[in-house]
């Protein structure tokens, strides 16, 4: 038998294979990584929510299937996972970060909620995030920040924090994000970890808070590439009850991130976009991008470089269209059917208008603020409508990109993890952490953020993209890039995460 | 409100604009808030005013990632939730149905 410590380290494929050969049972894996929250969430607050006994019990199911001589439900089956506070779950509280649904039981699952557990994952718990996914740090969740592992002054990213601190505190082998300017891949580079944003439509919405409906995506979170792929596997795929969902098979991840693992990248074209990097990027990070560079290089691929020179207003164009959508869309808490409801004032609008001011935070208000001025008669086709146009721009400066390479790369972020309380004063700073992932986003298009090394002690990531449903390559490329940068530097980079302490 | 140069509207917003925005979007902000927010705000359509820089005349706008067409199914009975769980999360229920204040305020 396994110590219970370590199989807190394990990658998900190793412990799926350990449970799948019965070495260790998925109860003894889920106590395992149960005893680890017990341990160090005080510290790291990366969940909002503990599933405990319930989280044995559907791991005991797994053993009792396996027991009787059932072949795995997944290969994932019997693996930890934390859930992003943001999907429904009709066992579990689903607040989305925010006092306006404390305490809510859903009365359905999300398509993401069954599709993992009809995989036999164990799901450990909820992880905290920025209230409604907006926000890069999460500071703005209204249950207290998330620790970064790595140095818990630090921010671990946002909106998915929560998740992405639980990899990196091996809390979890597996999450699950969700990505609307790179709230999974800019916590992914912020923790030394794995976070993909797949194809818009990849991945079911249903049952998804929404934040911004035509930006919002699910995806994997994980502290290896083939356990994302494996993740995004079980996760993914065409689902009739959203009207987004893309009816087409999931791309083969699996088998490109075993072939990436190989090392040939020869014959790839790999853009460099001229516009990401250099100015406005800390010096520790562009040196990672370089020598990530030179990597993939080293790999056999070719480097082109493309230009992309509408992605500069890629941030302007996200904060008018993403405001525009939220004011919208929460415009359904309103204090009638589910939810916080403040009994203050005359009629309906008064107690919606008290319930609102009292259950949604500042970072809240100032977007839905902000939509409704850009949405409103006067300013509509100078703001959203604009931001519509450049959005057009952006999908064909990508285009013509991918006319060019396989896939493209930048930093994915311009800083690695900033102090607590730092930026959170400061909305315009914060918005600066989605620089370089927002265009995916605008675009619908893929991402990944791999561990790229340290700066000065704190992990940054390189971000790999990849067309509408060209995610096989970007895994392919990002899994060749993590071997050979464990290998150069002796182990993969989260091993180096100091241990956390009370 | 008011637009100080006529062309992409990037004047910011002042105190009373955002009171008046926070009432259409029925949020009771405090008298700190509009004050906070009212500075915040100016900064942030500082800089998304930059969109206006892009001449974009002869583009088409941009909606959605993918190309949204209607998507139906077959018009067969599926389950949906029980009444009382549409009402479990409720505020306040009455006899099966959501409880909410009055509606229309005293001079309707």
């Amino acid at each position: 038998m396994t110590g219970s410590s370590e199989l807190t380290r394990l990658t998900a494929a190793e412990l799926a294979e350990k449970i799948r050969t019965r070495e260790v049972s998925a109860v003894e894996v889920a106590r395992a990584h149960l005893d680890r929250i017990a341990a160090v969430d005080g510290t790291v607050h990366a969940f909002l929510h503990v599933a405990g006994e319930a989280a044995v019990a559907s791991a005991s199911l797994v053993d009792a299937s396996l027991d009787a001589g059932t072949a795995p439900a997944s290969p994932l089956a019997g693996v930890p996972l934390a859930l992003k506070d943001v999907f429904t779950t009709t066992d579990m509280p689903t607040t989305a970060g925010s006092k306006i649904l404390e305490g809510w039981r859903p009365p359905y699952d999300a398509t993401v909620t069954s599709r993992l557990r009809a995989a036999g994952i164990t799901i450990l718990g909820k992880t905290n995030m920025d209230e409604f996914a907006m926000g890069s740090s999460t500071e703005h969740s209204a249950y207290g920040p998330t620790r970064n592992p790595w140095d818990t002054d630090r921010v671990p990213g946002g909106s998915g924090g929560g998740s992405a601190a639980a990899l990196a505190a091996f809390e979890a082998p597996l999450a699950i994000g969700t990505d609307t300017g790179g709230s999974i891949r800019q916590p992914a580079a912020f923790t030394g970890t794995v976070g993909v944003k797949p194809t818009y439509g990849g991945v079911s919405r249903y049952g998804l808070i929404a934040c911004a409906s035509s930006l919002d995506q699910a995806g994997p979170c994980a502290r290896t590439v083939l356990d994302a792929a494996l993740l995004h596997e079980v996760i993914g795929g065409h689902d009739p009850l959203d009207s987004t969902s893309i009816d087409a098979p999931v791309p083969s991840v699996v088998e490109a991130a075993r072939r990436g693992a190989d090392g040939d990248l020869s014959g790839l074209r790999v853009g460099v976009v001229k516009e990401m990097g250099g100015e406005g990027y800390q010096p520790g990070v562009q040196a990672g991008y370089e020598a990530a560079l030179r990597q993939l290089e080293k790999l056999g691929a070719e480097l082109v470089e493309v230009s992309c020179p509408h992605f500069r207003y890629g941030m302007a164009a996200y904060y008018l269209i993403l405001p525009s959508e939220v004011s919208s869309n929460l415009a359904r808490f309103d204090a009638m059917r589910y939810g916080l409801r403040v009994d203050k004032g005359a009629g309906a609008e008064e107690v919606m208008a008290a319930t609102r001011e009292a259950g949604f935070g500042p970072e809240v208000k100032r977007r839905i603020i902000l939509g409704t001025y850009a949405l409103s008669a006067g300013y509509y086709d100078a703001y959203y409508g604009q931001a519509q146009k450049v959005r057009t721009l952006i999908a064909r400066d990508f285009a013509a990109a991918y006319a060019k390479a396989d896939v493209l790369v930048s930093p994915t972020t311009p800083t690695a993890a900033f102090p607590i309380g730092e930026k959170v004063d400061d909305p315009l700073a914060m918005y600066l952490n989605d620089l370089a992932t927002i265009p995916t986003n605008l675009a619908g298009t893929a991402g990944i953020s791999v561990p790229a090394g340290l700066a000065d002690g704190l992990p940054v990531g390189l971000q790999i993209m990849a067309p509408a449903l060209g995610e096989a390559v970007m895994y392919r490329v990002a899994a060749a890039y993590e071997a050979a940068r464990d290998a150069e530097d002796g182990g993969p980079l989260i091993h180096r995460v100091p241990e956390v302490t009370a | 409100m008011s637009s100080t140069d006529g062309s992409a509207d990037t004047s910011g917003l002042t105190r009373d604009e955002v009171a008046h925005l926070a009432r259409l979007a029925r949020l009771a902000v405090t008298d700190d808030e509009l004050d906070v927010f009212a500075g915040q705000l100016e900064v942030i359509l500082g800089a998304v005013a930059g969109v206006g820089e892009v001449a974009a005349d002869d583009i088409p706008p941009m909606s959605h990632a993918v190309p949204l067409e209607n998507v139906f199914r077959a018009d067969e009975r599926r389950p949906g939730l029980s009444q009382q769980q549409a009402l479990a999360g409720a505020p306040a229920a009455e006899d099966g149905r959501f409880r909410v204040p009055q509606i229309l305020g005293e001079e309707a």
